[in-house]
């Protein structure tokens, strides 16, 4: 195990697996001379070269539809976009391209594809480039969405990611790139849509994903010097969506809040909490309650953007009210 | 071109009119569901052009597409099955009439949304540079898909990375029903390849000598490493832009000036007058395609519809 960053880890799954298989290869805006946006890729066009580290023109819709033609090829490109606000301008080739091409020719064409996206607000960077729109990718059969929220996890299921033969869009999130955590040493894969307990409890479940694990592992020890146990849900995959530990968990504490960084509506929160109901009914004992960001376009003054975001103490005192 | 080589380009063009025309009828019929567009008129540009590729080059294109994949060779019992949704079509029944191909026959697809596949073209042409392999990309699209912006994202990124791709434009002179003079800024597409640096030129599409030739010279420069190049053809299609279309855009007039220039018509002059083969011979070739035509709707409406098994695979690689 060795203590690393959130930003290293990812950076370790990609330099590993294109050590690994010649076919693996970036492209995107800034990979290359540049490093990175967010320095993932720093020393990766030295070492591999111009030819599998490729800048790209800011031509979103050219990025992902070049990597979706050379996957078909039978390549593993690893496409980024600088930020999963631009993913919008690229939509059609990830929502009717990539997740449809595998089924539509009558499974001829695999798309081992990878698209590694940053989201997450409270950085002040004004409405257009702090939103988590994970919802609206996990709606598209064909595609899967990954959303890890610890260093192991981003590290092990990049790797898996890459192998895998279908397409996959990878979000990270910027706030956690300077997190810390324990990774496994040496060459390890973590299988996708598989949830995870991140923390045993028995009074309540919380279920979530990416940068609110964190926050939820806040709120989880506050209550916890109040005597409330909370058992923590990550979700790491919203496509495939794993509900087994969510509804094991709630079987047990009967009592669950969501908690997610995007806006409620038509959001993770309604999903799963559509799903506990559909198939635990018997188990409730209390309304099932979500923490989300209000539903507000992200403003740039710092408290206002604060105040839109959930924050620990919404996580808590969603919890005190489900109790 | 050898005598062999003519009429199988002949055969071809032949055989995409009456599989197109027996598509229609069957369209009428109530057979075939969604959107039907035929490529009656257009029969020239793909059989010129895929004539003058090598099996090593791929081939994608627009939704559009049955004379691509017959061109391609796939057969017509599998286009006309795919065309009535059957577990036999090219696409198992799953695409379409906008969505075949055949990877084994390195035909990667017509593709519905408009100017969505000239990126996944560049793709294609990546695979093969990045992989060192002498294949060139033919990317087939009509004129309206130059107004798009991903027609500029990938011309600009294939001559930025020298991309072995040949970008084709069947200018046929509406984007359905808009002609090209009320919805792009130049009436010849070719100006904007200019735009991106690249060779470009235009050809007579109508004339499917001419459009081999220019076709198979482009390619073979492009295999030489000159990087992407883009031709355009000057077309025109006989039938509405899908079944169904009212055609209030254009006067039969102007139809029946470009049916002049029919292409099998103009074809089948050339053959006889240079002594290639005689009328009744092409008779023969006309014969033995209606027989084929014939064969393939009756396999396709004979043909098993998919099983219902086949709703949750093929979602993901391994399955459902």
């Amino acid at each position: 195990m060795a203590l690393i960053t959130m930003r290293e880890a990812i950076s370790q799954a990609l330099w590993e697996e294109m050590e690994r298989d010649p076919k693996v290869f970036i492209l995107g805006e800034e990979v290359g001379v540049w490093g990175g946006t967010y320095a993932v890729t720093k020393g990766f066009y030295d070492h591999f070269g111009a030819d599998r580290v490729k800048d790209t023109p800011i031509s979103e819709a050219a990025i992902v539809g070049a990597a979706i033609g050379s996957a078909m090829t039978g390549l593993r490109p690893v496409a980024e976009l600088m930020t999963i606000n631009f993913a919008f301008v690229a939509m059609d080739h990830i929502v009717n391209e990539a997740a449809k091409l595998h089924y539509m020719f009558g499974g001829q064409f695999k798309l081992p594809l990878v698209i590694r996206t940053v989201g997450g607000g409270g950085r002040q960077l004004g409405a257009t480039h702090s939103q988590v729109p994970d919802a609206i990718f996990a709606h598209f059969p064909g595609l899967k969405v990954v959303a890890p929220g610890t260093p192991a996890d981003a590290k092990g299921l990049l790797k898996e990611a890459i192998r895998s033969d279908d397409p996959i869009l990878f979000i990270e999130e910027a706030t956690l790139y300077q997190v810390r955590g324990e990774v496994p040493d040496g060459d390890f894969t973590m299988p996708i849509g598989k949830s995870t307990i991140a923390r045993a409890g028995k009074d309540a479940t919380i279920v979530t994903y990416s940068k609110e694990v964190d926050n939820s592992m806040k709120a989880a020890e506050i209550l916890a010097q109040e005597g409330i146990e909370v058992e923590i849900v990550d979700l790491r995959s919203l496509r495939p969506l794993d509900m087994g530990p969510v509804i094991e968990s709630f079987k047990k504490t009967n009592r669950a809040v969501i908690v997610e960084e995007g806006w409620m509506s038509y959001g993770v929160g309604s999903e799963v909490a559509s799903r506990i109901y559909e198939t635990a009914f018997d188990y409730v004992d209390a309304p099932v309650k979500r923490v989300a960001q209000k539903e507000v376009p992200l403003p740039y003054n710092r408290t206002l953007e604060q105040m839109a975001l959930p924050q620990v103490e919404d996580i808590v005192n969603a919890v005190r009210e489900v109790l | 071109m050898e005598k062999k080589e003519l009429l199988g380009l002949y055969h071809q063009m032949v055989l995409i009119r009456r599989v197109e025309e027996s598509a229609a009828e069957l369209y009428q019929q109530g057979k075939i569901g969604g959107f039907l567009h035929l490529y009656i008129g257009q029969e020239a540009v793909s059989t010129g052009l895929i004539a003058a590729r090598k099996p090593q080059d791929r081939v994608i294109t627009a939704y559009r597409d049955h004379g691509v994949a017959i061109n391609c060779g796939i057969p017509a019992r599998q286009v006309v099955a795919e065309l009535l949704g059957k577990a036999t079509g090219i696409s198992k029944g799953k695409g379409g009439s906008m969505h075949m191909a055949d990877v084994n026959r390195n035909f990667w697809g017509g593709h519905a949304i408009v100017g969505a596949h000239l990126p996944l073209a560049a793709g294609l042409a990546l695979g093969d540079q990045y992989q060192k392999t002498d294949g060139v990309t033919i990317c087939m699209f009509g004129d309206g898909a130059s107004n798009i912006g991903f027609f500029h994202e990938a011309l600009n990124l294939s001559k930025v990375w020298k991309l072995p791709v040949l970008w084709v434009c069947e200018n046929n002179q509406y984007g359905m029903g808009t002609a090209i003079d009320r919805a792009s800024a130049v009436s010849e597409i070719v100006q904007k390849a200019c735009g991106y640096g690249m060779k470009a030129d235009q050809e007579n599409g109508m004339d499917v000598l001419a459009v081999y030739e220019k076709a198979h010279e482009m390619i073979e420069r492009i295999r030489g490493g000159e990087g992407p190049m883009f031709l355009e053809y000057m077309t025109y299609r006989f039938r509405g832009h899908s079944m169904g279309d009212p055609e209030r855009y254009r006067k039969s007039d102007e139809v029946k000036r470009w049916e002049k220039d029919d292409p099998i018509g103009i074809f089948n002059d050339h053959l006889v007058k240079n002594k290639v083969i005689s009328e009744a011979g092409l008779k023969k070739i006309e014969q033995e395609v209606e027989a084929e035509v014939a064969d393939a709707v009756r396999f396709a409406e004979e043909s098993p519809e998919p099983a219902a098994e086949e709703l949750f695979t093929d979602i993901y690689a391994q399955g459902g």
